[in-house]
Formats: structure tokens, sequence, C-alpha cells
């Protein structure tokens, strides 16, 4: 890491390109010479690298379709059946970046739970987190224009009511949804530059991975016990030991990934996907993907349409404040009692959220749908700094090599503590 | 997955008839179709040609009066057992479109394996016109697009009745308890020995509903069998690497504590 000597090259090769170009040296730099991690680490820290390789595949995945995708409203429907009947192999290309796209979601959410539970976004990995929701922010950019890009009955609609929201915003939101329109209504031109961004935003999201390793390295992995590393007896070199442990979740994702691919491959679309964009057929209930649906509930929670907006955006908007709201020094959710209650509940205030925003806002829902919002916020806002303020957390142990107080050598006995 | 899913279902049908009891929207919701054991279902499943074949001969003698497919070519008739010869002859008894030829005009002629199956109007104002206003929907994705899939056009098919006492049908509409609303623009589409299977298979309504139910299915999801074929491979393939992976990392990882 910082301050590390200058690294003698064995390979000639590499000695020859480094003495010319240092990337070999700025490898180290930002990746970090053997990246020593603590050696705690279970297999929530298995996200990190899932992602990693869930946005190689989209990207791969999305290079091939763009061959033969045509973005206009006449042919974007029948281009994607074309891939799915005539192209070679189509049918897997565009199943494994439909159902990629939604488990890309799954493993972010997981990612940033674990965050949260352990606390890993504290002092000094503050900007770490940041960037990671900058990477979120662009990824749910990404994947609702993606889900605009076949051109059925949810894309246009979606697309639609998305764009509609710019429609709130005080004297200029007619003009600004029009400016983005690229006309008067969800068109074409509309089409076109969703495609063109859709296919940018990863390659500025990969990027933005530079960087939130980089930011990752310079400090380390945060680890489940949430104490710092004292000394090189609490690491392990990255490699051997998380190479091997990261291919384990590499299977893991890729079985779930082709178990959908493969045997529920529709499973996450919507029937009116199957019906080519209609703008004088409006679909009874509009519905998003499922890993929008909690901040869609929220959206429509909301009577008045510019706070609606308002609520939508500051539900992820609040979550940029997290290292600050959560104000315990304790990092670990598993020395904090009270946080760990709140926690869960805030869990399934999010599930249950995702369950409002998949029904129409009336009724039973419109209620619950009400409550979760607010208890949304109330989580963030009030019960996070509260609990840090007064909470007993329990005693932190001395160093990730001695994980119980009281107890030096218990973990001798255990060959794997961390699992 | 399918047990997961049935209880999703069962949450979320309890929850929806809570609120419809409150709303008082039970009347207006469609019947359930019963789910049905298709050759196709299942991880393993497959189609059977003879029954998608029986399936064209409906959609073509029945369906096809109102109805487009307009995703599928000719060619891929082959697929459910056509030889390229008795493919190329179905499409031979189609006239399409051509055109323009060297002088510049538009002429017929006998349509060939690389064209989609003909539509039976030229646009939706024609459909409409000749459907009292309604528009009859392409079939190439119907099983996609509608939910229930092949169990629903089954049920849909299958489904004709008596209109209940007091239910005033709109005019031309017929009455079918499981499309949306209960009241479809589509009259009851199969008699009993309608077709003349060629296989000599009884033509009842049942038997010709599931049939095209089952074509449908196909036109729609043509990928199937690669898929599943495929798709066993794979995970096979994906169990026995993360098992493999699992036991590099515990040796790897034997010596730390």
């Amino acid at each position: 890491m910082s301050g590390a000597a200058k690294r003698e090259y064995k390979n000639g090769f590499v000695r020859w390109v480094e003495y010319r170009l240092p990337i070999f040296s700025a490898a180290d730099a930002i990746v970090g010479r053997d990246y020593p991690s603590p050696k705690n680490l279970n297999y929530l820290w298995n996200l990190g690298s899932i992602l990693g390789l869930a946005l190689v595949i989209q990207i791969i995945t999305g290079i091939f379709l763009a061959f033969y995708y045509i973005p206009t409203a006449e042919q974007a429907f029948n281009s994607v059946e074309h891939i799915m009947r005539n192209v070679n192999n189509g049918w897997l290309l565009r199943y494994v970046h439909a159902n990629g796209a939604s488990l890309f979601f799954a493993a972010v959410y997981i990612h940033m739970i674990r965050a949260h539970y352990y606390g890993s976004y504290k002092a000094p990995r503050e900007l770490l987190w940041l960037i990671g929701l900058a990477i979120f922010a662009l990824m749910m950019a990404t994947a609702f224009m993606g889900y605009v890009l076949p051109w059925g009955q949810m894309s246009f609609w979606a697309a639609t009511v998305i764009t509609n929201l710019f429609t709130a915003i005080p004297l200029i939101g007619d003009s600004v949804t029009i400016w983005l329109w690229g006309g008067f209504s969800v068109d074409t031109p509309t089409l076109q530059r969703f495609y063109s961004l859709h296919y940018l935003f990863p390659f500025i999201i990969a990027g933005l991975v530079m960087m939130h390793i980089w930011a990752l390295h310079t400090h380390g992995s945060s680890n489940p016990l949430g104490i710092e590393v004292k000394g090189p007896q609490d690491t392990i070199p990255f490699h051997p030991y998380y190479t091997a442990k990261d291919l384990v979740g590499f299977g893991v994702f890729l079985l779930i990934l082709a178990f959908f691919v493969f045997y529920q491959p529709v499973y996450f679309s919507h029937p009116d996907q199957f019906k080519p964009a209609d703008p004088l057929v409006t679909p009874p209930n509009i519905v998003p993907e499922w890993y929008f649906l909690p901040f869609y509930a929220i959206l429509r929670s909301i009577p008045d349409k510019l706070l609606g907006v308002v609520g939508f955006v500051s539900s992820i908007l609040v979550l940029f404040f997290l290292p600050y709201l959560d104000t315990s020094k304790v990092r670990s959710a598993k020395y904090r009692p009270v946080f760990r209650q709140f926690f869960f509940i805030f869990l399934a205030d999010v599930v249950i959220l995702g369950f409002v925003g998949a029904n129409p806002p009336e009724g039973a829902w419109l209620v619950i749908g009400r409550l979760a919002s607010a208890y949304y916020f109330i989580h963030f806002l009030v019960i996070l700094p509260l609990v840090g303020w007064f909470e007993r957390t329990k005693p932190l142990p001395e160093s990730i090599s001695t994980p119980v107080l009281g107890d030096a050598g218990g973990g001798a006995a255990k060959p794997e503590p961390a699992e | 997955m399918k047990a997961a899913r049935r209880l999703f279902a069962a949450a979320a049908t309890a929850a929806a008839l809570m609120l419809a009891g409150s709303a008082g929207w039970a009347a207006e919701k469609p019947r359930e179709p019963e789910s049905r054991d298709w050759s196709f279902s299942g991880m393993f499943g497959k189609y059977d040609r003879a029954e998608l074949q029986r399936g064209y001969l409906v959609y073509k003698e029945v369906c096809a009066a109102c109805h487009s497919v307009e995703q599928l070519a000719f060619r891929n008739l082959r697929e459910i057992g056509f030889s390229e010869e008795e493919a190329t002859a179905i499409a031979s008894e189609f006239t399409v479109r051509d055109g323009p030829d060297d002088s510049g005009e538009y002429y017929d002629r006998e349509a060939l394996l690389s064209d989609h199956l003909p539509e039976p109007y030229e646009n939706e104002n024609e459909a409409r016109a000749a459907n009292n206003g309604a528009f009859p929907p392409d079939l190439s994705l119907i099983v996609r697009s509608r939910r229930g899939g092949p169990d629903f056009l089954y049920a849909l098919l299958a489904g004709y009745e008596d209109p209940p006492d007091g239910l005033e049908l709109a005019d031309g509409m017929s009455y079918n308890p499981y499309f949306t609303g209960t009241q479809i623009a589509m009259p009851p589409p199969l008699f009993e020995d309608m077709v003349e299977y060629a296989d000599g298979t009884a033509a009842s309504v049942e038997q010709m509903s599931s049939d095209v139910a089952a074509f449908l299915y196909w036109a729609a999801v043509p990928e199937l069998e690669d898929r599943n074929r495929l798709g066993l491979q794979v995970m096979i393939f994906l169990a026995l690497l993360t098992v493999l992976f699992y036991f590099v990392k515990r040796r790897v990882w034997r010596d730390v504590h």
C-alpha cells in the first residue's frame, strides 16, 4: 500500500515496459501490492468481486446485442424478436443480459445492506461509500434506459411515467421534459438518446469502479468485527486466500444466473413487455422492475406530484448522508444490540415497500405505503442518530486475532473463524 | 422456485381478495385458468411435433382468418417436424405481394420458405372495420403477453359459457369467464370437428384448444428445446465447478486461524 518500496519485477518484458511506462507500479499503487486483507471476512464480502463480474457480463453481452438492436420506434421491438429468433444464440445473449441486470441489482443491494449492517461506510471509508452510491445511481439510470430499449408496452409507459416526473419541476418543468424527450412525447429521439446513454454509462461505471477499488485499498477492507487491522497477524494476502474464496462466490452467482436464464428466463419480466409499445393504450398498472419498487412506492405514496418526486429523489439522496447520520463510533452491528434490531426492522420496511410498489396505490396498499415510506426516512433521519448517541454498545475485541475477549486461544480451535 | 412462486401467488391472491372484498371489484375479476400439464413444461420439457402440427392446422384453418403470427416464417415450420418439401408446399398455397420488379410494378407470387406467414388484414383499420371495432391481436407472443400463458389460452378457447343471469352483454360481445372483464369481442371460435386432423385425432373443442395453445407456445418460445438442453449442461458444469472451487478454497484456507 502507501509507502511501499518500489517493486523489482522479475519478468524481463514487464521491466522493459515499466521502464518506459510505469503502468505496473501505478497498478500496484491503486490495487495495493499483495493487498493484505483482514483474515475474518465472511462470504458477504464476496459481493464486491461478484459485482465486478456482473458488470463485465453486462458489458460483453450488451456489446453483442448492440450488433443487432435497432433503436427506432418502428423497429426496436422487431429487432429484439430478430435477436431472439434468428441470431445464433441470440436468446442466450439477451436472457443473460436481462436476467443479469436483475441479479446485478440483487448483488448490489446485498453489498449495500452489508455495508449498513457492519457500518463499513464509517471513517475513513466515507468516500468509498459515496463513490459506491454514485455507481448505484448510474446503475439505476442505465437499467431504466435499458428497460426502455425493447420498446414493449412497459418500456414505453415506464419511460413516459419517469420522464414525466420532470414536469413536476416548478416553472421550467415542461420545457425540460420536452428537451429530454427530444420531441413532444416519448418517441424515436427519446429511444435513441436512451440507447446512446445506455451504452455510455457502463463505461463511466467502470471508471468509478476503479476509483472505488482505489479508495477501498487505501485503508483496506472493513471486516465483520468493525475494528481496524492491528498488525500483520490480523491479515492474509488477498491472493490466494480471497481469490480462492471469490471463485466460490462466482460459482454460486453464475449458478443462480444460469438457473434464471435457462429455466425462468422471463421471471423478472412483465407480460406487457411482450406487447409492442402502443402510445394509445395505457396499461392498468404501470410498474417498474422489481429493484425500483421500494423507491416507486415512496413516489406514489405522496399525493402531491412535486412532493412525490422530492420524496423519491430524497429516498436515494439520504443514503449519501448515511456515514454522518449513523453517529455510533462502533461500526459492526455485532456490538450494537439496539441498532441490530432497527436494522432488521428497516429491512422488513424496504421489503414491504417493494410489495406496495407492485400494487396500485389504493385501499390498504396506500395506507401501508405511506406508513412504510415515513418509516424509511425515520430510520435514517431519527433512529440512526439517536441510537448512535444513546445505545450501550458491547465491548469490542482487542484485535481480529483475538475476537473473543478473555478467550484469546479460542480462535485456534476453529479453523475458519469467519464462517 | 415453483413452490416459492406458488407461495407468493397464494399470498398475493389472499391480499388481492382482501382488497377486492373492500373495493368491490370482485364481480369483474376473470376466472383463474387451471394449470395444465404440457409436454414443454419443466426442466426437461420438449415439444410434441404431432401436437404442434395439429395446432398449426387449427391456426391455419380457424385463427388465421383474423389473427396474424407475424414473427413466424414458413421456414420455421421445419422446426415442428415438417420436411423442407412439406414446408415449401405449405408456403406455395399462399400468395404474397412482392416487388417492385424491373419495370417498377408490384406483383403477386407464391410464398417461399423465407416469407413470413401472411397477415389477414392490410392494416389495423381494416381489421377493426371487419371485427365490430375490435382488433384481433397478433399471436406471435400471445402466450408471453398474457398472464397464465398456454393455460390461459386453453381456458379461454375452451371456456366460453352462457352469460350468468342478469348480465347484459354489449353488442357483438360474447361471455367468457376467463377474459378480463368477462366480455370478449371474439365469438366462440372453435366447434367440434371444425378441422380434420391428418393423424385421425378426434377434433373436440378441448383437443383443438390444447393443440393450438401448444402451437402458439412454440411460436412465442421457439428456443425452448435448445435452452433446456444447454441449460442442463451449463448447470451441471457450473455445479461441479462450484464444488471444486469450494474444496480449493478449503484447502487454501486450512492453515488460517
